[in-house]
């Protein structure tokens, strides 16, 4: 029996089904081009595993990073009442449309050698791993604190009130009620800053440069691969970074929408 | 032993509300929607601070701002129960009312078994194991063990019948009056239904304009409504006017004989039933005669309420037959009389 909301229409099918096979296309190509035979070398060649190992660390220090200072920052967004926020939340969400190169050289004016305060305290971030988590955390720490922020901001405050009457001082209350009240949206800016500092390259090779072993970062190597002729080492490695990213996405699709 | 003078700067009005609630009383605080009913709460309960006046309970100031006072909302023996529970999402019915006793420091063990034997005496031992959105039924009766649980020595109940259909109100409203007298508390009851407060409490306060016009026993305050707002829950029509004996002058120009024997301002109260009706001037009538126009038709249950409106606006009572008979439809003018021994005249 045809349900009464089965979509029927030809000209949406047929653009649906164009609009999907863009999408699959690319990562078939992926997978027919990859050099099969000799993935395991290539995969361990030490400038793979070095390029992965350090897109690991530097991804997971950003997440890290974005729970211990995106949390306050989104709490702040939040429930603080103040003058400017509206232009305090603009210019943290910022990088999330700015050109991830642009973040690259304003990182640099900043936090350079020579940058603002990046000459008075006498940083050298860039050519470190330092630098690499840097330029993530910028380009990425964003859709942390806004998805944070919205899940705070969804949340039923008189709960937390509700709890205070009961007797729970403020840390009780936010342990045991706000935090896993607003869990499903922690992870789920927790996923999707990893996921983006996982992706990084613009504001990465600008600030932190390409350094092998210590900035060059899987999207790195892969560009850096591909353009010096390299092609299956950059295959293989984006094909490493595809079944991360899809294993990620499948693994937390449920639980980041709820429950 | 409450005793409460709260004065709070509101967007819409200043309220200043002073009164008391004994140990074990049930204190209804009733009130149009808006004059500030469940701000009130939100002061007792230490979610908003007092802009003056003071909150004491069982000899412990709790806000006192001349005093630079404020205890904060989890150190006051202060419970209360929202008219939508807000029960916690995540956790089971059992951990909810464990809740309190586990963030006094009590163990999980004491605590899961107490909160088991608080549902179980409230009937709803079935539920303890589900979270709230998975409960058919029984959320107020858990809501209402989160909340005794504590042993508080102040209940706040925020409109605990509003949300509700007729057959749940009748069946939670018994559960209030046989769970409430247990406790040594002071319970106040927020309600805009004077049912409510009638059933429940001991005692009533009318808050209107953001302070409490009147003060009594639920007979009382119904029998000598003291604003328009009861006056109008119980259908009655109430009149201020000034008294010389027998005589009743009302606002509005109007003389009204009465039998009471009262001097000076007063406040009268003319029942509904008392109040007849005619398309014609009456042949037979004596006192209180006078024409009017129709106002509001209510029909309530098998009862027609007409508004006369005339030199004294009145409400009269009408059986629904007589709607037809007198062609309350068409508007028009309208012969209302007063009988004078119905109308009960107070200070």
């Amino acid at each position: 029996m045809p349900h009464s909301g089965q979509l029927r229409n030809p000209v949406v099918l047929i653009l649906a089904a164009v609009s999907a096979l863009f999408f699959v296309l690319p990562l078939t190509g992926l997978v027919i081009r990859a050099p099969w035979s000799s993935m395991t070398s290539v995969i361990t060649s030490s400038t793979s595993l070095d390029a992965l190992w350090l897109t690991l660390l530097a991804s997971l220090a950003t997440t890290a990073l974005a729970l211990l200072f995106g949390f306050p920052l989104a709490m702040l967004q939040a429930r603080g009442r103040f003058r400017g926020k509206a232009l305090l939340r603009g210019l943290t969400t910022l990088p999330m449309v700015l050109p991830p190169v642009v973040g690259g050289i304003a990182l640099l004016l900043a936090y350079g050698r020579r940058g603002l305060i990046g000459q008075p305290l006498g940083l050298s971030l860039p050519f470190t791993t330092a630098g690499v988590i840097v330029a993530e955390a910028f380009v990425a720490m964003p859709f942390f604190v806004i998805t944070v922020e919205s899940g705070l901001r969804s949340m039923n405050t008189r709960l937390e009130d509700a709890a205070r009457n009961l007797g729970a001082g403020r840390l009780t209350v936010f342990r045991r009620i706000t935090l896993p009240l607003i869990a499903p949206s922690l992870l789920a800016g927790g996923v999707l800053t990893w996921s983006r500092a996982v992706g990084e390259f613009g504001a990465t090779i600008t600030f932190a440069g390409n350094l092998p072993g210590v900035t060059q970062t899987a999207p790195l190597a892969i560009y850096i691969s591909q353009s010096s002729g390299q092609l299956d080492q950059a295959i293989a490695l984006s094909l490493v970074l595809v079944v991360v990213s899809l294993a990620v996405m499948i693994g937390t699709r449920d639980r980041s929408r709820g429950g | 032993m409450l005793e409460a003078d709260i004065r709070l700067h509101l967007s819409r009005l200043d309220l200043a509300a002073d009164f008391s609630a004994g140990p074990g009383e049930v204190v209804a605080l009733l009130g149009p929607n808006g004059v500030g009913k469940s701000t009130v709460l939100r002061a007792l309960a230490g979610l908003l601070r007092l802009a003056g006046g003071r909150i004491e309970l069982d000899g412990t100031v709790l806000d006192q701002p001349a005093g630079h006072v404020f205890v904060p909302p989890e150190q006051r023996a202060v419970a209360l129960m929202y008219q939508d529970y807000l029960l916690f999402p995540h956790l089971s019915a059992l951990e909810n009312v464990a809740f309190g006793l586990r963030a006094r420091g009590q163990d999980r063990r004491a605590a899961r078994a107490a909160a088991a034997a608080e549902l179980d005496r409230l009937g709803v031992g079935g539920v303890a194991a589900a979270r709230p959105g998975a409960m058919s039924g029984g959320q107020q009766r858990a809501a209402l063990a989160r909340a005794l649980i504590t042993e508080p020595r102040l209940l706040l109940l925020d409109e605990p019948l509003a949300a509700l259909d007729v057959s749940t109100k009748a069946e939670v409203r018994r559960l209030l009056r046989g769970a409430l007298p247990g406790t040594r508390a002071a319970h106040l009851l927020v309600t805009h239904d004077l049912l409510d407060a009638v059933a429940l409490a001991d005692r009533m306060l009318v808050l209107e304009h953001g302070t409490i016009v009147q003060t009594g026993t639920p007979a009382e305050v119904t029998a000598r409504p003291r604003s328009g707002y009861v006056a109008d829950l119980t259908g009655v029509t109430l009149l201020r006017g000034t008294a010389a004996g027998p005589r009743l002058r009302v606002e509005g120009d109007a003389e009204l004989v009465t039998t009471a024997g009262l001097t000076g301002p007063v406040l009268a109260v003319v029942p509904p039933g008392a109040v007849a009706v005619h398309r014609e001037r009456p042949e037979t009538a004596g006192a209180n005669l006078w024409r009017g126009e129709i106002g509001a038709v209510d029909l309530l249950g098998d009862r027609v309420r007409v508004r006369v409106e005339g030199p004294v606006a009145v409400t009269a009572e009408v059986p629904p037959a007589a709607v037809t008979g007198l062609r309350l439809d068409d508007g028009g003018p309208l012969w209302a009389s007063i009988d004078p021994a119905a109308i009960t005249v107070y200070r």
